[in-house]
């Protein structure tokens, strides 16, 4: 079966997911990648969401974190602050999957602002729950699609810490997790090195070049050693993602 | 305690200008009915408290009522940007909007601190963010037992806090359910607490996960069926995805924005309007 560049990040997302482990997931490529983790090798993935639902199984995509289907289809729905102080603060989730709008080269991650703080180009969102997710997994799966603008060298502003500026930030600051261990894009994967943490392609989807993806990416792009190639998404990866539906919206 | 009144009076007397005002509600109950109310009634230099801004303060906005916002994500939800919010921090339009932001875990903690009446929150936080340059209201402290740095947070107290929930009894005690947010701590944290109801029943039956605000932590419930439209309320309507996509269409420029404000100071807006409820009425999904 043919799949598109999207399609191919989406599953290799979802087989870096475990059956048994707990997720705190964040919405849209990670809400759907960890979804059809669920749905295909790990039925028994526990998937955890910032809006207090806990261990959710919706049968539709959710458009938002907060939607009913993962309420209607949660073992328990808890407040808002207990999901972030009692579930995500100690250590009780073993993977964050998170996204962005810029990643730099030791994968801190920008979701606030493009340009100054004060006077913006483009005012982002903001933090959400992303910050305490990455302080507080074990470890932190990244999902973004591949561009320049996205991949950059230093992020404006950083809203999520990744690995700083090396390998002896995380400590020093008393981060628990180990931060961002891979980070999967249309073109491929990046995990950071393991002496420096600065992000290197360890794997090329099915069809893409190593000089396409430093085309994308904003800095001087170590490639590992040991370079692999994902294999391609199985029929059943795609006729499986492909029947994942989002909750009554008109457009996805 | 609370009184039940129409959403007119219970914002006419209980919301004021300068205030600082906090609409909460995690993607589900979302007072924009309230909010819509606080349009007509042209609040102005209002401090708007929220951790997702949402529509609902895109639109409050967008209309002038504000010259602040504290908040953690601010976006539409699933669609993409808040083109009011946007606007206004970039370019003062219709009026300048100072801002403060926090994560999830910091707002939440904030709320949480002002309900236990407590001057700041503790947290684990999230150390070498660039977040903490820019708000006042977070720093770092030493645990006095075990010497470890960690995040403090500020209290947050609100002038008013408003709610949306699924019903209130006749003395005014009420009960939501479903994601339950943040919404207890920031009533129980603000000076003034106001909700909204579905509708009023002779006695509360118990439901599952559900959290009960008693009558003597509010000053006033109104009934207003539909009021949380285009978000949802469990167990009497889905969210309006479509709405949410649309809006992304209204705000993104300011003269179709000003016909959308235009029919809401009308009172005629196309969703949450109490003159369109009848009060009272049992919506429940069977």
């Amino acid at each position: 079966m043919n799949h598109t560049a999207e399609e191919m990040m989406t599953v290799a997302a979802a087989r870096e997911l475990r059956d048994g482990q707990v997720v705190f997931v964040g919405i849209d490529l990670p809400s759907r990648a960890a979804n059809l983790a669920r749905r295909l090798h790990a039925p028994g993935l526990v998937l955890v969401y910032e809006s207090g639902t806990v261990d959710t199984k919706p049968a539709e995509l959710p458009l938002s974190i907060g939607d009913g289907v993962l309420a209607d289809s949660a073992l328990t729905v808890v407040s808002v602050p207990e999901v972030f102080n009692y579930w995500l603060q100690p250590g009780r989730m073993d993977v964050g999957f998170l996204s962005g709008a810029q990643i730099d080269r030791y994968a801190n991650l920008n979701t606030t602002v493009i340009g100054a703080y004060d006077e913006p180009e483009v005012r982002l969102p903001g933090s959400g729950g992303a910050p305490e997710i990455s302080a507080g997994c074990r470890e932190i799966i990244v999902v973004m699609r591949h561009r320049k603008r996205a991949f950059v060298d230093q992020v404006d502003f950083i809203t999520t810490f990744g690995h700083g500026s090396g390998p002896t930030d995380r400590a020093l600051l008393g981060l628990h997790g180990s931060g961002p261990m891979r980070v999967i894009t249309d073109l491929g994967v990046l995990e950071p090195a393991p002496d420096s943490k600065e992000l290197m392609l360890t794997a090329l989807h099915p069809g893409v070049t190593v000089e396409q993806v430093r085309a994308e990416t904003g800095w001087s792009l170590e490639i590992s050693d040991e370079l692999g190639e994902t294999t391609p998404p199985t029929e059943r990866e795609l006729t499986t993602l492909r029947a994942m539906k989002t909750v009554g919206a008109g457009r996805r | 305690m609370a009184k039940i009144v129409s959403l007119t009076d219970a914002v006419a007397e209980f919301v004021h200008d300068g205030d600082t005002v906090a609409l909460e509600g995690f993607t589900h109950l979302i007072p924009f009915a309230a909010g819509h109310e606080i349009i007509r009634q042209r609040r102005r230099d209002l401090t708007l408290a929220r951790m997702t801004p949402d529509l609902i303060y895109d639109q409050i906005i967008g209309a002038g009522c504000a010259r602040k916002l504290i908040f953690s994500w601010g976006g539409n939800p699933g669609v993409g940007s808040l083109y009011r919010l946007r606007d206004a921090i970039t370019a003062g339009w219709p009026v300048p909007l100072e801002i403060e932001e926090h994560t999830h875990a910091g707002m939440a903690n904030r709320y949480v601190a002002g309900a236990s009446g407590l001057p700041f929150a503790v947290l684990r936080g999230a150390a070498g963010t660039d977040l903490t340059r820019h708000t006042p209201t977070v720093t770092t402290i030493r645990c006095p037992f075990t010497g470890e740095h960690l995040t403090a947070v500020a209290a947050l107290n609100p002038d008013v806090t408003i709610v949306h929930a699924q019903r209130a009894d006749r003395a005014g005690n009420v009960q939501l359910w479903g994601i339950t947010g943040v919404q207890k701590e920031a009533v129980l944290a603000a000076r003034r607490a106001l909700a909204t109801v579905e509708e009023v029943v002779d006695e509360l039956p118990p439901e599952p996960g559900a959290i009960v605000l008693p009558r003597f932590t509010l000053n006033a419930v109104a009934v207003v069926p539909g009021g949380a439209a285009p978000s949802y309320a469990h167990g009497y309507y889905d969210r309006d995805n479509a709405a949410y996509l649309e809006w992304d269409t209204i705000s993104r420029d300011r003269e179709t924005f000003t016909a959308w404000l235009r029919d809401v100071e009308k009172g005629n807006p196309e969703k949450g309007d109490p003159e369109k409820g009848e009060p009272g009425t049992k919506r429940r999904r069977p």
